[in-house]
């Protein structure tokens, strides 16, 4: 892929910029950018991040790896994280993921071969009142049982 | 014991979080006091008199944090709301900035100009994707107005408010480690002192603060500090309602706003209408996973901060988490041990490896190979933990745990000995007398 951002993202970045004493203050808002620009974050893309900040590389790096959110390589077009922390457990999101993994046929950290679905866990997102939860992209749902899980499932087809 | 509604009031009110609405409901009356009619220093007395304190956690009096900013720092100053919400079991954030975030903008506003910032920043979680769009629209509005920008309100004070969102790191709900994270680092803790009210953001004099509490601060200077701190009754040193964050095995999870002085029995019963299925209670995490545990026999507690500390637990973020008598406790305790495990940010030994140490017997346990004085060496792991470490996600790890097995030692020993569940072993006693 070409590392480069869109002139849009280019916009945006200078905006961010703006908002701090120090350029290396935008390094998570930058890593966001890059990771909606790329999909996911590589060797080159933190490299690029970095020349664009004029800071070294590893101050990129130790940030990338240090946050559970910036990934290294591409989800699927819905990424489910199924919520695994204590309000969660113990309402049952164990059967949540069990019932996800059979129904979709992979694993934790997997992707379906047609690269609709990836799989993960995540720790306390803070929905606990619709224990248990789990998030789509950008969205929240809850609370979950095997026909909720369907009927989500089916409208995200 | 009726709730009381201060904040919550408003999450009714349709399109709640627009600014029109919110104006015709009283809001950005309290700021345009501030500015017209009283110092910086007037404002920090009213709201150390209103005995606010901070809700995020560390429940410290909110205006003497803010007293403590030197006035003569030639640096500039810096607000900061934390709005990283993420101790498991609180949730109460997140719904007072998609129902009221202009009351947010105001309480900042108000802060700022009591501390004399000009620069804000909300540090909102990265899984917050629409709330942190709530706040976009509401910053975008208040701009439109002139309220936030060069000179708010037609005066020559100015105001700029950023959001900047985290990207995974339960650790950065932590001040310091925030502060770390804002600056574009890893989110590690600092070493305080310098505390933040004198070296913070950008080494610069800094609040942090926590979303609930800012929201607060409007309504205190509309209607007054003795007004605020008598909402609760017979706590000396809390004033004021806040919002608990009710999940587990309740009929009516979901967001309570009350006054201090009501107990956490009145909580799960009356509020959240009891224990699903009308089982028995069998314990209660009274303010977010970090808290020991309360057993149903302890929850006659008011939940204000002096009184749960009293009671050998915390007040913390409010998150109450109900487990029923069908609750396994040794399975319970696993998860957050997990949970602790996973978000230690791995500066100080005793909690990067006194974590993973517990994960792996625990782990062990579970998988039925439990060895005899497990359970002493659980207890002496986390005592080992507590108090040796930079930031409180040490002995947020402990604290559970001591508690946990202290006061339901018997489940886990049963566990270590048996290598499995002793509520599964007495279902299936009950069934075959049946």
């Amino acid at each position: 892929m070409s590392v480069e951002f869109s002139e849009k993202a280019l916009e945006q970045l200078r905006e961010l910029l703006g908002h701090y004493p120090d350029r290396q203050a935008a390094v998570i808002p930058a890593l966001h950018l890059a990771q909606e620009e790329f999909g996911y974050i590589t060797q080159e893309v933190e490299d690029y991040v970095a020349k664009l900040l004029e800071i070294p590389a590893t101050d990129v790096h130790q940030v990338f790896t240090f946050y559970t959110m910036f990934r290294d390589r591409p989800v699927g077009k819905y990424h489910i994280k199924v919520c695994e922390s204590v309000a969660c457990h113990i309402m049952g999101s164990t059967n949540v993921l069990d019932y996800l993994r059979k129904k979709l046929g992979i694993d934790v950290g997997q992707t379906t071969p047609d690269g609709r679905f990836t799989l993960t866990t995540v720790e306390c997102l803070g929905a606990c009142e619709m224990a248990p939860m789990m998030q789509v992209n950008d969205d929240f749902y809850g609370p979950l049982d095997e026909k909720k899980l369907d009927e989500i499932l089916e409208s995200l087809e | 014991m009726p709730q009381v509604k201060v904040l919550t009031e408003f999450f009714d009110v349709p399109d709640s979080h627009k600014i029109d609405v919110w104006e015709k409901h009283g809001g950005y009356q309290a700021i345009r006091k501030v500015l017209k009619s009283m110092t910086p220093d007037e404002v920090i007395e009213e709201v150390k008199r209103s005995k606010l304190r901070g809700l995020g956690g560390a429940g410290f009096p909110t205006g003497v944090k803010w007293g403590f900013v030197p006035k003569d720092s030639e640096k500039p100053k810096y607000l900061v709301v934390n709005a990283d919400e993420g101790e498991p079991g609180t949730f109460k954030d997140r719904h007072v900035i998609m129902n009221i975030p202009h009351s947010l903008l105001e309480g900042m506003m108000i802060a700022s100009y009591a501390i004399g910032a000009h620069v804000a920043y909300i540090y909102i979680r990265g899984e917050y994707v629409h709330p942190a769009r709530r706040l976009e629209e509401a910053i975008a509005e208040a701009k439109a107005k002139g309220y936030l920008g060069k000179g708010i309100f037609g005066t020559d004070y100015d105001l700029e408010v950023y959001i900047h969102r985290g990207a995974g790191a339960y650790i950065c709900g932590e001040e310091t480690a925030l502060l770390n994270s804002l600056e574009g680092k890893k989110g590690w803790p600092r070493l305080k002192p310098p505390f933040p009210a004198t070296v913070g953001a950008f080494q610069s004099p800094t609040v942090v603060n926590n979303v609930e509490t800012l929201s607060y601060v409007p309504h205190i200077i509309a209607r007054g500090a003795d007004w605020f701190a008598s909402l609760s009754e017979g706590t000396e040193r809390c004033g004021g309602t806040r919002i608990f964050s009710v999940s587990g095995h309740v009929k009516r999870p979901g967001v309570y706003e009350a006054p201090l002085h009501t107990t956490l029995r009145e909580i799960v019963y009356d509020f959240a209408g009891g224990i699903r299925g009308d089982k028995k209670l069998k314990a209660v995490i009274p303010g977010g996973s970090s808290c020991p545990v309360l057993k149903a026999d302890e929850i006659d507690v008011r939940m204000c901060f002096d009184d749960l500390a009293k009671a050998g637990t915390m007040a913390g973020s409010g998150g109450v988490i109900v487990m029923d008598e069908d609750t396994c406790m040794f399975d319970t305790l696993r998860n957050i041990i997990h949970f602790y495990a996973h978000e230690s940010c791995g500066q100080c030994t005793p909690c990067r490896q006194g974590t993973g140490w517990l994960v792996r017997i625990f782990d062990r346990i579970a998988e039925g190979r439990g060895m005899p004085g497990d359970v002493d060496n659980i207890l002496e792991i986390a005592q080992n933990i507590m108090g040796r470490t930079i930031c409180p996600l040490g002995d947020a790890a402990a604290m559970p745990v001591i508690s946990f097995v202290t006061k339901f030692r018997e489940e886990f020993e049963y566990h270590v000995r048996e290598g499995r569940c002793d509520l599964e072993d007495r279902k299936q006693r009950v069934a075959m007398a049946s």
